[in-house]
C-alpha cells in the first residue's frame, strides 16, 4: 500500500470520482468538503440529461466507491504551503496533513438570481431559479409553486453571456437543463402551457437535439428567441414579463403564474483564495487556468497541483468526471515520476 | 371627461398567454410537424415566391403561432415543393401550406 497522500479539495462528483480512482491506484486519497454532504450541486439536483437518471442514485453509486477513502466534511482548507517535495496542509478542523499532490476540485457557484434585479427574483412570490425546481422535484414542497398552473415561463442565460452581471461566458448547461425542466413541467402539467425564452439554443452534448425536438414535437413548449427584459407582478400576484420576439420583431408580453431563472455558473468564490495558497493562476474568466485549454486542462502552471470540474470553466456530468478521472491518471503519472 | 384632443394608443405588444391559437391548433392536427420548426429560414431563403411576394413560410410558421392572419401570404404560394426540399427537420411545408389552405377554405 501507497502511503502517499493526496488532498482533494471539493466533494462534488469530481472530487469523488478522483478519490475513488486514486485510492484504486493505491493511493491515500484526503476529500476535504466544505459542505455537510458529498455530491455538490449534483446532490440536489433530481435527474440529469440526458438519460433521466436519478442524481441521488448516482451520488450513492459514488459514494460506494469512497469506502476507506477519509472524508473530512464541514471542512476547509485553512492552509498550504509548499515543501521540498509535497505540501504541509492545515484543515479548518486543526488537522494537519502532508501530501505529496493537491488535486483542486472546488467546482462552481450558482449565479445569484437576485443580481439580476430586474427579473424580480426574492422579490416577486412565483420566480424561483433552476435549482429551486429541481429541489421542489425532490421534496414537493415550494410555496412559490402554484399547484395548477395554467402557464409557466423559462428565461435562458439568467447570469451567463452577461457583460453587466461580470460572466460573459455561455453556461453550457442551461439550455439543456431548460428544456430538460421544460419537458418535466409538461408531464406534472399536461395542460400548462410552457414557454422557454432563449437568446440561442446550445444544445451541443449527445442526444440535448433530441431532446428540443421532443419538447418541441411531443410537449408543444414554445420557444421564443429574445431576452426577457424585465419582470413585474400583477394585482393577482401573477408574473407579467416582457420580451422582444426577435424571429418577428415585435414586443411581446406574458403573463405567468411560475417564472423560471436559468441561473449560470460562475467560478467558486474560493477559488482565488484557494488558488494564492499553492501560487496557481487565475484565468481572465475567473476561473483556474490551466497548463492549456487542449491537452493540459488538469495541469496547473506549479509542480504538483491539478484541476478537475469546474473549477477550470462550466462543465457537464459526463465532463466531469472524464476530467476527474483523467486528473487521478495525471496525479500517478506525476508521482510514479512518469511526466 | 374632458377631451383633450389626444388618446391612449393601443400597445403594439402582443399578449402571448392571449393569443388566439384556434388556427395553429388546427393545423397542428393536420400537420404536426409544424410544430418542430426552429425558425433556421431555409425555406425562405429558397422560396421561388418569396423575393417578388414576400411569402415566408418561417414567417408563415411563426405568425399563425402568434395568431395573426396569414392568407395573404399564402397566395403567393405556387406549391412547388422546394421549400419541403430544405427543411432540416423534415417538415411536409408543402402538405402544411396545402392544409392551412384548407383550414382557410373551411372557414370562408
Amino acid at each position: 500500500m501507497d502511503s502517499r497522500n493526496i488532498l482533494i479539495i471539493g466533494g462534488g462528483v469530481a472530487g469523488m470520482e478522483a478519490a475513488k480512482q486514486l485510492y484504486r491506484l493505491g493511493y491515500r486519497p484526503v476529500i476535504v468538503e466544505q459542505s455537510d454532504h458529498l455530491g455538490g450541486h449534483v446532490a440536489g439536483w433530481f435527474k440529469l440529461f440526458p438519460d433521466m437518471l436519478s442524481a441521488s442514485d448516482l451520488i450513492s453509486q459514488m459514494e460506494e466507491g469512497l469506502d476507506g477513502v477519509d472524508v473530512y466534511l464541514k471542512t476547509r482548507v485553512a492552509s498550504m504551503n509548499r515543501l521540498k517535495d509535497g505540501f504541509s496542509v492545515v484543515l479548518s478542523n486543526g488537522t494537519g496533513l502532508l501530501c505529496q499532490a493537491v488535486l483542486i476540485a472546488s467546482g462552481f457557484n450558482l449565479f445569484d438570481a437576485s443580481r439580476k434585479e430586474e427579473y424580480g427574483y426574492g422579490v416577486y412570490d412565483h420566480v424561483i431559479t433552476n435549482a429551486d425546481l429541481e429541489q421542489w422535484f425532490r421534496t414537493g414542497a415550494d410555496p412559490r409553486v402554484p399547484e395548477e398552473p395554467s402557464t409557466i415561463a423559462f428565461v435562458h442565460c439568467v447570469g451567463s453571456r452577461d457583460l453587466k452581471a461580470g460572466n460573459p461566458q455561455c453556461s453550457k448547461v442551461c439550455c439543456m437543463t431548460a428544456i430538460k425542466q421544460a419537458i418535466e413541467m409538461k408531464e406534472k402539467f399536461p395542460q400548462a402551457e410552457v414557454w422557454c425564452f432563449y437568446m440561442d439554443l446550445r444544445l451541443f452534448g449527445k442526444k440535448y437535439e433530441d431532446f428540443y425536438i421532443n419538447a418541441q414535437r411531443d410537449y408543444g413548449v414554445h420557444f421564443v428567441r429574445g431576452r426577457v427584459s424585465e419582470v413585474s407582478e400583477d394585482i393577482d400576484g401573477k408574473v407579467m414579463l416582457k420580451a422582444e420576439d426577435t424571429l418577428a420583431g415585435t414586443q411581446v408580453k406574458l403573463k405567468t403564474d411560475l417564472l423560471v431563472l436559468m441561473a449560470g455558473m460562475l467560478c467558486n468564490e474560493d477559488t482565488s483564495s484557494l488558488a494564492a495558497m499553492v501560487r496557481a493562476s487565475v484565468d481572465s474568466d475567473g476561473f483556474l487556468r490551466s497548463r492549456d485549454n487542449i491537452y493540459r486542462i488538469n495541469e496547473s502552471s506549479r509542480p504538483g497541483v491539478f484541476f478537475a470540474g469546474a473549477c477550470t470553466g462550466t462543465k457537464t456530468v459526463p465532463e466531469t468526471v472524464a476530467e476527474a478521472r483523467a486528473a487521478a491518471l495525471d496525479i500517478h503519472n506525476y508521482l510514479s515520476g512518469n511526466d | 371627461m374632458i377631451d383633450f384632443g389626444f388618446g391612449l394608443s393601443r400597445s403594439s405588444a402582443v399578449r402571448l398567454d392571449e393569443v388566439d391559437l384556434s388556427l395553429y391548433r388546427k393545423l397542428e392536427a393536420l400537420e404536426p410537424g409544424v410544430r418542430t420548426c426552429m425558425a433556421c429560414g431555409s425555406c425562405t431563403s429558397t422560396c421561388t415566391a418569396g423575393p417578388w411576394s414576400g411569402m415566408s413560410v418561417r414567417k408563415v410558421i411563426l405568425n399563425l403561432q402568434r395568431g395573426k392572419n396569414v392568407s395573404d401570404m399564402l397566395q403567393a404560394c405556387m406549391l412547388c415543393g422546394k421549400c419541403t426540399m430544405v427543411c432540416p427537420r423534415g417538415i411536409n411545408t408543402r402538405h402544411l401550406i396545402l392544409s392551412l389552405c384548407r383550414i382557410y377554405d373551411e372557414k370562408k
